[in-house]
């Protein structure tokens, strides 16, 4: 029995208006297709009929030098939405997940979270000063960079505020903006380590602290304890095999493996290494998680394991009908590797271990697959990451308890889509 | 550790740290030399912050409100700002130094921000209107919520409860919605109702 709660229409005023949902073909495909491949009644033309690609000519090799995707997939874009922050500037996109498959995140459409804008930096102009508690305060050009050894690693880059905007229920329709505040990259850099090292920092982590800003007028600075500055940050100049996008942080950003995607600094310019932490704006206004009693923590730093379904759901309803259905979805935790990934057609009764794509990587996103047979029946689809750490993702009511609604940050839960009889797919809470 | 390094960089100058390095500590460890009072404060606030966080510091339409809140931590809904939420003085000071106004950072003289900082303070009833902040004074200003946070306790609070291993069968009886997205309809879409990327 389905217990439909419409009292929050009522608190935005903006009433019910409901789609007409792919008008009518989800229908018209389900009584087509049955559980096996249907015989054609008609020799098909596309077959038939010799077609144009198959007989004149396509584009030259001179076309485009360096080119987009065609476009049939220009949905597979960004999306803002409008009313989360007081103007585009200082705000968020999302990466279209709901459409994409495997684990690194095209960088075109990979999500920006600015709080000064995308700024423009060229090579040329750029510096990196390192001062405070070292030897030798230095400053690095941009070429200087790419003379120390480099090394390659692809994490996950999540915004603290993934997921933010469902603390108090279910509010965005589709996994793009519930969950799309995310990337997955192949980064080369330099290890923080060896830069501090040129610049003759003596190693000890000792009440010690890496204070790192931007070239941005934000400057976004935050502190990051020695430990995790010497053990795998890095400062990036290349990401999925070419340079950082403009709005990723060109030339150079910092890159703080399975920590919240703030504190991956971009445009840096500049590391002081400190005796405390700066406490700055990003790290107490911001940032910092205010709990049911009116306390907050600060510095929760890391993300911790999480996932979700991305197909089906609102932006990828099923369209194919009856029979063969793949349910995919990624996972992902800062604390190591995802070792499991279970789903649910239920709403949580039952669990079905999924199929990972490949072995979980360390702080990076796992693909994650459960082929599965449907034919009409309404699911409550869920999914549940576990890391090496044996950790289980919680389910909202979970973290509600601990940490009431008010944190903003960090929200991990299980997501659950409501797919109906006709394939349409909601974001909904269940009990 | 010592060892080899690359010889890579050069010695950054005395004027160049002093350009870039900004930052101010809770402390005070960082504060420049300099003076301002809540009148010079409020002429200036009205000048460069107004348009959008009000003349009061109370905040114009979805721009951040810098007053008021206090007590509302606790709240449904609580009103988090310089008075109601931030720690620490120094914060306010190196925020608007660096940062502000917005569109315009890094334009105020340190003066300025001694004064804009002391008109928020007074926005929020923490100090006086005769106050002058300067390095001496920034000592004795308390900041409501200073005691209000605590380090990252998720490894007591919640790790230890959820390294466990999962139900997987008959781990609840029923199963019923209890909230959805598209009653409350905020979704962004190419038109009406419609969700993005279909």
């Amino acid at each position: 029995m389905i217990r439909e709660e419409a009292d929050m229409a009522e608190d935005t005023g903006r009433g019910a208006s409901r789609r007409a949902f792919l008008k009518g073909s989800v229908a018209a495909g389900g009584a087509l297709l049955g559980a096996g491949a249907a015989r054609a009644a008609e020799p098909d033309p596309l077959i038939t009929e010799v077609q144009p690609w198959a007989s004149g000519l396509g584009e030259g090799v001179d076309a485009t030098p360096y080119g987009l995707p065609i476009r049939f997939e220009d949905d597979v874009i960004r999306r803002n939405v409008e009313w989360l922050t007081a103007d585009t500037i200082s705000s968020i996109n999302f990466t279209p997940i709901h459409a994409l498959d495997g684990t690194i995140t095209p960088a075109g459409c990979a999500f920006e979270r600015h709080h000064s804008g995308a700024i423009e930096l060229k090579k040329e102009d750029y510096r990196l000063m390192i001062n405070g508690l070292v030897d030798t305060p230095l400053v690095f050009t941009y070429a200087d960079l790419e003379r120390f050894p480099r090394e390659n690693h692809t994490y996950f880059l999540e915004c603290a505020a993934n997921t933010g905007m469902e603390w108090a229920g279910a509010q965005l329709n589709g996994a793009q903006f519930t969950h799309g505040m995310i990337h997955n990259m192949e980064y080369s850099g330099i290890p923080l380590r060896t830069l501090l090292h040129e610049a003759g920092y003596s190693g000890e982590t000792e009440g010690k602290w890496v204070y790192v800003e931007g070239a941005d007028a934000s400057s976004n600075g935050r502190s990051i304890p020695m430990e995790k500055a010497l053990d795998d940050c890095l400062v990036a100049i290349k990401a999925n095999g070419e340079a950082l996008r403009k709005e990723h942080g060109y030339p150079a950003r910092l890159v703080v493996p399975g920590w919240e995607g703030n504190m991956w600094i971009k445009w840096i310019r500049r590391i002081e290494v400190m005796d405390g932490p700066v406490e700055s704006r990003e790290e107490t206004s911001k940032y910092t998680d205010t709990l049911a009693d009116g306390t907050s923590r600060k510095w929760t730093w890391v993300m911790d394991a999480k996932s979700v379904v991305t197909s089906p759901s609102p932006q990828s309803p099923i369209t194919h009908g009856h029979g063969p259905l793949v349910i995919t979805g990624m996972a992902w935790s800062g604390h190591g590797r995802i070792t499991r990934v279970d789903v649910s057609k239920d709403g949580g009764k039952t669990w079905e271990t999924a199929r990972l794509a490949k072995q979980g990587e360390n702080k990076a996103l796992t693909r994650f697959y459960l082929e599965t047979e449907w034919n009409g029946e309404e699911m409550f689809l869920q999914s549940r990451a576990m890391d090496e750490t044996g950790y289980v993702q919680p389910t909202k009511a979970q973290l509600r308890e601990v940490r009431g609604e008010n944190s903003i940050y960090h929200n991990n839960c299980i997501q659950t889509w409501w797919v109906k009889e006709n394939g349409e797919a909601e974001n909904v809470e269940v009990s | 550790e010592g060892g080899s390094t690359f010889g890579i960089g050069r010695p950054a100058l005395p004027e160049e740290i002093a350009a870039w390095d900004l930052d101010v500590s809770p402390d005070g460890t960082g504060l420049p030399e300099g003076s301002g009072d809540v009148w010079e404060g409020e002429a200036a606030f009205e000048e460069s912050c107004a348009a959008c966080h009000g003349s009061f510091a109370e905040g114009v339409g979805n721009w951040p409100k810098l007053a008021g809140g206090q007590g509302t931590l606790d709240d449904k809904d609580p009103v988090k700002t310089v008075g109601s939420y931030w720690p620490y003085l120094s914060t306010v000071w190196d925020y608007v130094h660096r940062s502000m106004p917005f569109g315009n950072a890094q334009s105020l003289s340190n003066d300025e921000v001694y004064a804009i900082t002391a008109y928020i303070l007074y926005s929020n009833g923490l100090v006086e209107d005769d106050f002058v902040l300067d390095r001496e004074t920034f000592d004795e200003v308390v900041m409501p919520n200073a005691d209000g946070f605590i380090v990252d306790d998720r490894p007591e609070t919640e790790y230890t409860k959820w390294r466990t291993e999962p139900c997987m069968e008959d781990c609840k009886e029923t199963v019923e919605i209890t909230m959805r997205a598209s009653v409350l309809d905020v979704t962004p879409g190419e038109e009406g109702g419609d969700d993005g990327g279909e």
